[in-house]
């Protein structure tokens, strides 16, 4: 809690500069350090955060200048009031874009940067167009500019100080709790991010709106501060361009970091523009940009970060307890708790998954077999809710999950991991994990969540890699990290997408351990795996996929007999006529390992 | 807002054909932005720049006496070395395609910082014979300049297709685009390519830029002008096609010269845009 503290106490501190009787210009001078302040920590909440780029506020904060403007030109309201309406209209304005561009898949990076600027060009053609601008632009000339402290140009800066101080709580704020958590998991993979239970969808679109009622208020300001308000100044590319480059130059994945950025670029444009020397400003500015983003693509302040609080002890974990149990004691087992029907899922024809029947019984744990390509790992997709299905029901412990987002998948108790694993790369092996508690399991203090996450990673013999980044681990370690989150969310059914697939022979002993050990902690665990040996250590039962349907279903050793099993995985020419050789099996161990 | 009032028969034939010239134009500048984005995966925002600069060398050497269409011979091999340069230097760093767009950003503003500070921020245009001899052809005035842009922006279009479709060169890029490892694996020579391929993007923003100067008033802050119009020509075309952004620029330029002539001309911005919105909302798959 020092943080905010610490915020409020400067805040509180710049506002009796004012009061020092300084020459009028510094406090304009001050007002635009601050107005560019909360310009790129507003960016940032939704492009530094989550990674969507916006080039688009210049609109945002375009519509909070015209509402400004308009509501005091032609209406006569006061100052004052006329910020929450433009925060209102600016936010609508972003609420109404996110909510169909955020439908749409793909709409990333650059993609995301372009649309968002020809939504700029749009609007502002709209506004130059009709009588909100008139063509001509909109004089505040006859407004009174309220007093506000002791001089007559302190009402713009203690305003921006106050609009700064704010935004900067929020996107402080931000960072510390779940909905940080959430927007810095869709930043480094929003796929997996949904899987684990966050809701992309909704954190995407609050940012969003977050982000544009700031700008709004930024713009609400700056108009009475410019006086007259035109579409070309600020529906342009510069103003975006201008705060992408202090937050990358200050760090988007701090909170302050677009704030550092904002007062080194104002005042760096600001001493070159005194000293008639605005070109080389310009030329300067390019040439920042350029070193930062090659020689520092973190930021300054991570930089700084880096350099300086490296002494500081990794915090001492408590020592770690057994992880909570995931289900309630008294369940039964052996009840069918997945029971899927008719399931299909098809790629533009091609029909990967036609129409099929499983069942998962409570405790059991479950081979999904088959040859590559015959659909195992697009129903662990469907029924995780990363694809939707064609067609088909998939009921869990009584509840339809088929066309359900993810997320809400994830909390209904079930977890996936991935084939390879997707860890989010710019967290530790901790946050990784804590971020499936947070979401999955509901916990709901990012704190109380690391702590719990702590017991998965001892669970998994992480725990001394807690501190590390997922880069800094091999294989067999991120594959066990890919367990960690799958657990962490406190599932009752697991789906384990070859997890084994390029350990070697005593990497695959430790996990066919610990997936038993999983099992006996309380989950369900389906397991698609091309290890001969692990499935017959392992499963309770076996399916046997083919070419998208359900070819064979028993235990292991009955369904590996089967002359159509062996034709499906070897070719007709294995399939031998009953009785089957003995070696088949591991015939299929050697193909498919 | 005007009311809609129908034009003239004439007057609408007229300004399809303005839009035909502007549309070329936005297709020359969109050739070398497309091959860029799609081919070497580099957003290169300072293509804009470079025409520019291009646009006032060809200016300086005209005022000094030169056939400005002469100039090409100078400031093409001069701007295809400066491509290949920046590009030498550039695939030093693993830029992702974003962060190109930034670093050429930075480029952008520091070109025109060079631009201001010789030749100042105010308007400058080319005086030359081109600009006062045109045709009437069937009761249209078709002006030479725009008309050698056209020519010249559907010959290099031709010319940068079958290149790619035909030679071995163009399947050794093409290739690289798609699968780099592999590419490499098969022995294409993935440097060189891109060095080549970066000069042409940046000779063709020269010629781009000769054509600018003929028909257009320049100004440094002009640069940024360009910029969204082009884009949209670019997305609308698909990425790292040669003859997608001339056929997609010229029907933006139509439309918004027809919205021009229908409406007011401070409308036509609405065109483009709309068309690029659309395009990636259904198509987002288009710029991956």
């Amino acid at each position: 809690m020092r943080t905010p503290i610490a915020i409020v106490c400067v805040a509180v501190a710049l506002a009796f500069v004012p009061a020092l009787g300084l020459p009028a210009f510094y406090d304009s001078l001050l007002y635009l350090v601050l107005n560019w302040i909360v310009l790129a920590t507003s960016w940032n909440i939704l492009s530094g955060y989550t990674g969507y780029f916006s080039f688009g506020h210049g609109a945002f904060f375009g519509v909070g200048m015209y509402t400004t403007s308009t509501l005091l030109a032609r209406w006569n309201w006061p100052f004052l009031w006329t910020l929450p309406a433009a925060a209102a209209v600016a936010c609508a304005l972003g609420v109404a874009l996110g909510a169909i561009v955020f439908r749409v898949k793909g709409i990333r990076g650059e993609v995301f940067a372009l649309l968002t600027l020809a939504v700029t060009f749009v609007v502002g053609t709209i506004i130059v167009n009709t009588p909100i601008d008139g063509g001509n632009g909109v004089s505040l000339a006859a407004v009174p500019v309220p007093v506000i402290g002791p001089t007559p140009s302190s009402t713009f800066y203690l305003l921006a100080l106050a609009a700064a101080t704010v935004t900067l709580l929020v996107a402080w704020g931000i960072t510390v709790s779940k909905l940080g958590a959430g927007l810095f998991a869709i930043h480094d993979d929003e796929d997996a991010a949904e899987v684990m239970g966050v809701p992309t969808y909704r954190y995407k679109l609050i940012a969003l709106a977050i982000s544009c009622a700031l700008a709004g208020v930024a713009g609400g300001i700056h108009a009475l501060f410019l006086n007259y308000v035109t579409v070309g100044e600020v529906f342009t590319i510069t103003v975006p361009l201008t705060v992408v480059l202090m937050s990358v130059l200050g760090g988007t994945r701090h909170w302050a970091g677009p704030a550092v950025g904002a007062v080194a670029i104002t005042l760096l444009l600001y001493s070159f523009t005194a000293a008639n020397y605005a070109v080389a400003g310009k030329a300067m500015v390019g040439l920042i940009l350029i070193a930062s983003i090659l020689f520092m693509p973190g930021g300054i302040l991570p930089r700084l970060q880096r350099t300086f609080v490296r002494r500081r002890v990794a915090p001492t974990q408590p020592p770690a307890l057994e992880p909570p149990p995931v289900q309630p004691a008294a369940v039964a087992t052996g009840e069918v708790m997945l029971a899927v029907r008719g399931l299909a899922k098809s790629f533009r024809g091609v029909q990967a998954l036609c129409g099929v029947d499983v069942e998962v019984r409570r405790g059991e744990i479950l081979g999904l077999l088959g040859p590559n390509g015959s659909g195992k790992s697009t129903f662990i997709n469907v029924v995780s809710g990363h694809y939707l299905p064609s067609g088909g029901s998939v009921m869990f412990e009584g509840q339809e999950l088929a066309g359900r987002e993810a997320h809400r998948i994830a909390r209904a108790g079930i977890s996936r991991t991935y084939q390879i694993p997707r860890p989010f790369g710019n967290q530790s092996v901790l946050d990784n994990v804590a971020l499936a508690t947070l979401f999955g399991a509901g916990v709901s203090s990012p704190a109380a969540a690391r702590r719990e996450a702590m017991t998965w990673l001892t669970f998994t013999g992480l725990q001394g890699k807690a501190h590390a980044h997922p880069d800094q681990l091999n294989l067999h370690q991120r594959k066990f990290l890919e367990l960690a989150r799958a657990l962490a969310s406190r599932p009752r059914l697991v789906l384990l997408d070859e997890v084994l697939s390029g350990l070697t022979p005593s990497e695959i002993d430790d996990a066919v351990a610990l997936v038993r050990r999983i099992r006996d902690h309380g989950s369900t665990v389906v397991f698609v795996e091309h290890v001969m040996r692990a499935v017959m250590a392992l499963t309770d039962r076996v399916v046997v996929f083919d070419h998208g349907e359900l070819l064979a279903e028993g235990t292991a050793t009955e369904v590996m007999l089967r002359s159509d099993v062996m034709a499906a995985y070897l070719g007709q020419a294995y399939a031998a006529p009953e009785p089957a050789p003995a070696e088949a099996p591991s015939n299929a161990e050697r193909d498919h390992a | 807002m005007p009311g809609f009032l129908l034009p003239s028969a004439t007057l609408l034939a007229q300004s399809i054909l303005s839009g035909i010239f502007v549309g070329a134009l936005y297709g020359l500048l969109g050739l070398g932005l497309s091959l860029s984005w799609g081919l070497l995966r580099l957003i290169n925002l300072a293509h804009f720049a470079f025409a520019f600069l291009a646009a006032y060398l060809c200016y300086q050497l005209a005022t000094m006496g030169m056939d400005p269409l002469l100039t090409l011979v100078a400031i093409v091999p001069l701007f295809f070395s400066l491509g290949a340069a920046l590009h030498a230097a550039l695939a030093r760093f693993e830029l992702s395609p974003f962060n190109s767009l930034l670093v050429t950003f930075g480029l952008t503003g520091i070109v025109e910082a060079v631009i201001q500070s010789i030749w100042t921020a105010d308007f400058r245009k080319l005086e030359s014979s081109y600009g006062e001899r045109h045709f009437k052809i069937a009761g249209l005035f078709v002006p030479l300049p725009e008309l050698v842009t056209l020519l010249l922006a559907a010959g290099l279009s031709l010319a940068v297709w079958a290149v790619l479709r035909y030679t071995d060169l163009g399947k050794a890029l093409r290739a690289s685009a798609e699968d780099a490892p592999i590419a490499a694996a098969f022995g294409i020579n993935r440097r060189r390519n891109a060095l080549l391929l970066a000069g042409t993007c940046s000779a063709l923003a020269s010629v781009a830029g000769v054509c600018l100067a003929l028909g257009f008033t320049l100004a440094p802050s002009q640069i940024y002008a360009w910029i969204g119009v082009v884009f949209a020509a670019v997305m609308l075309g698909g990425l790292g096609r040669a003859l997608a952004p001339l056929i997609a620029g010229i029907v933006i330029g139509v439309s918004e010269a027809v919205t021009m002539a229908v409406t007011a001309p401070s409308w036509a911005p609405l065109v483009s845009f709309t068309l690029l919105i659309a395009i990636l909302l259904l198509r987002p798959g288009r710029a991956a």
